[in-house]
């Protein structure tokens, strides 16, 4: 597993995605974070961070794809996933480990452009809860997309049709979300909440830790993966 | 030992394997041949633990592909027909992975070195894969192989697309390997398993046709001699000299001319050199012969000539279809 891991983090670093991934993040993270934080500030208005949250989800929902687009559709194109499959390697480790890889990327270059609180704390008077529920919901949320991610790269051997299909279906539950506030039926709204995976987000931007929201994520990776355990398992089968 | 018994695999309404079983001892070379969709990939997939069977089961050394996967993948080295390379990587970083991926125990740079040495790979080391020609690709794959020591390597078309030279080449290394190691690999070329495998098995549409050790088969193959000799001279009197002449079997003029000569399929009866025979027959007649070249025996010839042995009402039928030329000699 360990041995996946490493490969599948040094492929990013050998080919342009990684570079690219980073890049793009820090640069669009950094823009819409000073645009809803000091820019505001600077007007002399109150600023409200949730809204570069709110930005940066939209991000998310376009560069993660990138990290996960190839992940399993790559070794379907060169055909090295015989050589995965025929190795003394279980399925479940061999998800896992390249769901890790993909998660390291993001968790670790947002906690990098988590810097930019420096400035905040240094001229600013944010509430800390805030900051810190923010940051465990992004890395919570940011799993279940990964997740998502591997799941979709699973379905093809191409990676831009993966790419895109997980853009669509992240910015689709992002859109579900807004959608929500305009429907009466309870039951459907329920539905609908239990589906977009941002709904649960918004606890932690009051600071709260929602246990529930925890165990929520978590479960959406855990799906994900088992799903794509088994859309190999019964390709061997079928 | 590998032992595969009763193997099904159904694709969709297709019988891609029917019914196949077989066991290959310790130290053997065992060739399977057949034409392309025979099933002979995914015999070596479902034996390897890419693909499950329909019914069935495989195993190596006791070790059921599908009850204890990792006891039997430790145990085998599985070359796909197309080698699976990640081509961003160095030589070196890749068969580093594949010692990690094996969780391979030996000393990891001395066993290394050894593959490359013996795959004749150490010039290239420190290459990207990327850039190596197909030659090498196809040694990198094997080299992968050889990781961990695996009592039984399985190549699965080991020489295809590859020029004449690598092809030698890759069937040497293929019969060294053999010394240590039991190998199972498949082709679609008869001359290849005719030069490296100490035994073969040939399967045709999902079954076995032949389970056979090399030398019994090509004693069945010594009696079907075939050549197209470039005659010059009138048609019809060389074709009725030829007719004439002792073991042979069967003429038919080819349509295809140089000079003033016609090219004819000559066939001779089982055991027999009729080169010789000729060339003075046609010599005395003043009818010179400008070339001879012995017609390769095709796949489809050898599976007439197993089945022929032994015959069945349905195989005769099929018999017609394939091979009129035989028919009408008969």
């Amino acid at each position: 597993m360990l041995a996946i891991y490493k490969k599948e983090l040094r492929s990013y670093f050998t080919s342009a995605v990684g570079y690219v991934f980073i890049a793009a993040f820090l640069a669009v993270n950094g823009f819409i974070f000073s645009l809803n934080t000091i820019q505001v500030g600077s007007t002399g208005q109150r600023y409200d961070i949730s809204q570069y949250y709110i930005m940066l989800l939209f991000v998310f929902s376009i560069l993660i794809p990138l990290l996960t687009m190839k992940i399993f559709s790559d070794e379907k194109k060169l055909k090295t996933e015989q050589l995965l499959l025929t190795a003394p390697v279980g399925l479940v480790s061999i998800v896992t480990a390249k769901f890790l890889s993909a998660y390291t990327m993001f968790a670790g270059t947002y906690l990098v452009s988590c810097l930019n609180y420096y400035v905040l704390f240094r001229y600013g008077k944010p509430t800390a809860g805030v900051i810190y529920g923010h940051i465990i919901g992004i890395l919570l949320i940011g799993a279940a997309f990964v997740a998502i991610g591997v799941f979709v790269s699973s379905l093809t051997e191409n990676q831009i049709s993966a790419a895109v299909l997980t853009i669509t279906i992240l910015l689709g539950t992002l859109v579900i979300n807004f959608l929500n506030d305009y429907i009466d039926i309870t039951f459907i709204r329920v539905v609908l909440s239990w589906i977009s995976i941002y709904s649960r987000f918004f606890t932690f931007t009051y600071g709260i830790f929602d246990i529930n929201a925890c165990i929520y994520y978590v479960s959406i990776v855990i799906i994900f993966l088992f799903l794509t355990v088994r859309i190999y398992e019964k390709r061997r089968w079928e | 030992m590998i032992k595969v018994e009763n193997l099904v695999k159904r694709f969709g309404d297709k019988m891609a394997v029917n019914d196949i079983s077989f066991t290959v001892e310790d130290g053997e070379i065992v060739g399977f041949l057949g034409p392309n969709g025979a099933g002979k990939s995914t015999t070596l997939n479902i034996m390897t633990g890419y693909l499950s069977s329909t019914s069935g089961s495989a195993s190596i050394d006791g070790f059921d592909i599908l009850e204890s996967p990792t006891e039997a993948k430790t145990r085998i080295g599985f070359l796909p027909e197309q080698p699976p390379l990640y081509l961003d990587m160095t030589v070196e970083e890749y068969l580093n992975f594949i010692y990690d991926l094996k969780k391979c125990t030996l000393n990891r740079k001395k066993h290394i070195m050894e593959i490359c040495d013996v795959v004749k790979i150490s010039d290239v080391y420190k290459r990207i894969i990327r850039n190596l020609s197909k030659g090498y690709r196809q040694r990198v794959g094997i080299a992968q192989t050889l990781v961990g020591n695996p009592k039984v390597i399985i190549f699965d078309e080991p020489t295809i697309g590859l020029d004449p030279k690598q092809i030698i080449e890759i069937r040497n290394l293929i019969r060294m390997l053999g010394r240590d190691h039991t190998v199972i690999l498949s082709t679609h070329i008869l001359s290849e398993v005719q030069s490296v495998c100490d035994r073969i098995i040939i399967i045709n549409k999902g079954k076995i046709v032949a389970d056979q050790p090399t030398e019994d088969i090509s004693k069945v193959l010594e009696g079907k001699r075939r050549y197209m000799m470039k005659i010059c001279g009138p048609q019809k009197n060389v074709m009725d000299l030829l007719k004439s002449r002792q073991g042979v079997t069967y003429v038919e003029t080819m349509n295809e001319h140089e000079l003033d000569s016609t090219a004819y399929l000559i066939e001779s009866e089982p055991g027999v050199d009729i080169r010789k025979t000729l060339f003075y027959a046609l010599a005395e007649n003043n009818y010179p012969i400008i070339g001879i070249e012995a017609m390769g025996v095709s796949l489809e010839d050898i599976f007439i000539s197993l089945v022929d042995q032994t015959p069945q009402a349905k195989t005769k039928k099929k018999r017609v279809k394939t091979d009129p030329v035989k028919e009408e000699v008969q």
